[in-house]
């Protein structure tokens, strides 16, 4: 509340006029205009590119993280799929470039395994099976001859297909391993197969071994959704994953996470053809897309920052745009104000003066016919019998010079109207214009004192406008008294070589808040009896124009001081001749 | 001393010039500045009193004429009118000790008068 009177533009509380001026002088609603519109047009257009290009950047940054994931998934599906190929391309080899009896000879088919180990690495045993499936012949750590293979599946599959390779399994040796087997087919119609096991270690440190970035790993499963290859996040080798197998697609295939159970995984997969396996991929998405994230962060920040230095900046603005309207609008009006006075002044100077001249006539020859009766009674001695007659004409005469003295301060208060600077006796002037209130404060009694000011120096201003000052404040001064009170005029020297006039009433005081305001233009507290609030703003302009200062001590209920304090010389401002003459009324 | 008085207003002219024949002072009146052009060309004044505003011709330009008439003239302005204008005009042509306003007491205007002619 402190902070925000402190902050409170002046216009703030202005009450917005009535009728055509309604919305003219509203300069709340102007301030809020100027908020709206420019805030609107501003933000606006920020908002919007700032969204789009959120979008945009998301989805670029999405389709980035896709394809390094199918890239990835590709590359390797090409080095499982080798690995087998070539695997199976020797096991056919060694088919075609042996005969079965060959084959069936232990040391022979020894030997092969050797060469094969040597060559290729992978394998751990080769068996041959004859057309009935029986093991015929077999190297490797297991004594296997003589099983009957007829009933595995991989021993159908090869009568069908003529090559197979399993998944992992346990089989026989109850350890897992898989099997690349090849049929070839003899001369004579018949057929045997050759069947090599082949190290799963090897086969594990294809996708194990992958350098993945953290939370990335890759693994093997079969068409079953049963683990080849073992999967921190899935589980040991042969055990089911608990996702779902995915569809059958013949290119590398990215989906979302949500797919297998996890919801921050970015999954890639690919069937891997000819074998039973399909290599699945999955990366941390949110590391995929960090990168991302800190350029969100960064966009995020910097629209926030532009917002704030937007928003202040429109406030700024605006406040002081509406300020200076509400200043503008406050000193035409009050300038408005002092032209009309001025104007008025002017035309009841003339109006004065007119209707002194023509009472002035009239009053010349009443005076002159009444002198003359007067001299006709001092000179001829006839009429010199009646003094009653004498004392008459003295009494309209003098009536006579009350009314001339009476037209002519007012001829003298008109002719002041044209500024101009001039040496004043302050005391005359408040002399001058006591006389013309000294009437009223006779018939509501009002004691009025006039002290000090006799024998200080004048000072150079302008004698018109001191006339209205006085007046003003007398005026002002009688309007707050009510009948018997007293008014006080004290005129001091001041330091710098001026002085001050002091009037003091004991009327009905000023409050405190109306003290602050009580020189604005049409500030008034007598509304209701055709006060203008225009007397004491008029006041102040003027003693401002004449280059001094009002000060007002007031006391509800004991009356109020105004205080005049005029400089030595007034600031040359207006031009304007001065009549020396005029100075004497 | 030999005075001329000239206002619009007979009836204030005219005992004007009586009350100063009282005191002893011989004035003529006019209420036009026709009429004081043609007694001045009779009889040169030693001093003139004139109004201001008439119908016409004004005090200033009549103040004009006379002083063509009878050089070294002395000449008080006498007037009911207070604007800046006929002020300054008239003081300018006479000095602003001898613009006078109307009323104005027999005996100031007699001693304004003694003034002039010296």
């Amino acid at each position: 509340m402190g902070i925000f009177d402190s902050l409170k533009p002046s216009f703030w509380d202005k009450k917005p006029g009535k009728g055509l001026g309604e919305n003219l002088f509203n300069y709340r609603r102007m301030w809020q205009l100027a908020m709206l519109i420019t805030s609107v047009v501003t933000l606006g257009p920020l908002l919007t590119l700032a969204v789009i290009d959120y979008r945009l950047s998301e989805k670029a940054s999405e389709s980035e993280t896709m394809l390094r994931v199918t890239r990835l998934v590709s590359n390797t599906k090409r080095v499982v799929s080798a690995f087998l190929e070539e695997r199976e391309a020797a096991v056919w080899f060694v088919t075609r470039d042996n005969t079965y009896e060959e084959l069936a000879d232990p040391a022979r088919l020894d030997q092969i395994l050797d060469s094969l180990k040597v060559s290729f690495g992978g394998f751990v045993d080769l068996g041959v099976l004859d057309a009935s499936g029986k093991q015929v012949a077999y190297v490797g750590p297991h004594a296997l001859v003589g099983r009957d293979y007829s009933q595995q599946t991989s021993f159908k599959e090869v009568l069908s297909k003529g090559r197979y390779v399993s998944d992992v399994f346990r089989g026989f040796r109850d350890d897992p391993h898989l099997v690349v087997t090849v049929r070839r087919d003899l001369p004579d119609g018949g057929f045997f197969v050759l069947r090599a096991t082949l190290d799963t270690a090897r086969f594990m440190s294809l996708t194990t071994g992958l350098e993945l970035a953290a939370h990335g790993e890759a693994f093997l499963i079969n068409r079953e959704g049963v683990l080849q290859t073992p999967s921190t996040l899935y589980g040991a080798v042969l055990t089911k994953a608990p996702f779902e197998v995915p569809q059958y697609q013949e290119h590398t295939t990215v989906i979302p996470g949500e797919a297998v159970g996890a919801p921050d995984m970015v999954v890639g997969y690919a069937y891997i053809p000819d074998s039973p396996f399909i290599l699945v991929i999955s990366k941390s998405r949110s590391e995929l897309m960090s990168a991302w994230y800190e350029t969100r962060l960064d966009m995020l920040g910097f629209l926030v920052g532009s917002i704030w230095v937007m928003l202040l900046t429109i406030l700024g603005v605006s406040t002081y745009l509406v300020s200076k309207i509400h200043e503008a609008d406050r000193k035409r009006v009050a300038a408005l104000h002092h032209v009309e006075h001025a104007d008025k002044m002017a035309s009841i100077g003339r109006l004065a003066a007119g209707v002194a001249h023509e009472i002035n006539n009239p009053l010349a020859i009443i005076n002159e016919k009444a002198g003359l009766i007067k001299d006709l009674f001092t000179y001829r001695q006839e009429y010199q019998s009646d003094p009653r007659l004498m004392k008459h004409m003295d009494s309209i005469i003098a009536s006579v010079q009350r009314c001339g003295t009476i037209t002519k301060r007012l001829l003298s208060f008109a002719r002041h109207l044209d500024v101009c600077l001039q040496p004043v006796g302050v005391r005359k002037v408040v002399e001058e214009v006591l006389g013309f209130l000294h009437k009223e404060a006779e018939y509501r009694s009002i004691e009025v004192k006039l002290q000090g000011g006799e024998n200080l120096p004048d000072v150079v201003s302008d004698r018109g406008q001191l006339q209205q000052i006085f007046l003003n404040l007398i005026n002002n001064a009688f309007q707050a008294m009510s009948d018997g009170g007293h008014l006080a005029i004290a005129i001091s020297p001041e330091p710098n070589g001026g002085l001050s006039v002091a009037v003091s009433d004991d009327g009905c005081g000023i409050s405190e808040t109306d003290q602050k305001r009580i020189f604005e233009p049409f500030y008034t507290t007598k509304a209701s009896k055709g006060g203008t609030g225009l007397g004491l703003s008029i006041t102040y302009s003027l003693v401002q124009e004449l280059g001094g200062r009002v000060d007002l001590v007031s006391e509800v209920g004991h009356g109020t001081t105004f205080t005049v304090r005029l400089p030595a010389e007034a600031p040359p401002k207006q031009k304007g001749e001065c009549d020396a003459g005029s100075a004497r009324g | 001393m030999r005075v001329l008085l000239v206002d619009d207003e007979e009836e204030l002219v005219s005992a004007l010039a009586e009350r100063l024949s009282f005191r002893g002072i011989e004035a003529t009146w006019a209420t036009s500045g026709q009429k004081a052009l043609e007694l001045a060309s009779k009889v040169c004044f030693e001093l003139a009193v004139l109004d201001v505003k008439m119908p016409g011709m004004g005090g200033i330009e009549l103040k004009r004429k006379l002083v063509e008439i009878c050089p070294g003239i002395k000449i008080l302005f006498l007037t009911g009118h207070g604007s800046e204008d006929d002020f300054r005009r008239g003081s300018a042509e006479s000095g602003r000790e001898f613009y006078l306003v109307k009323p104005v007491a027999i005996e100031d205007l007699i001693k304004k008068m003694q003034e002039a002619a010296k």
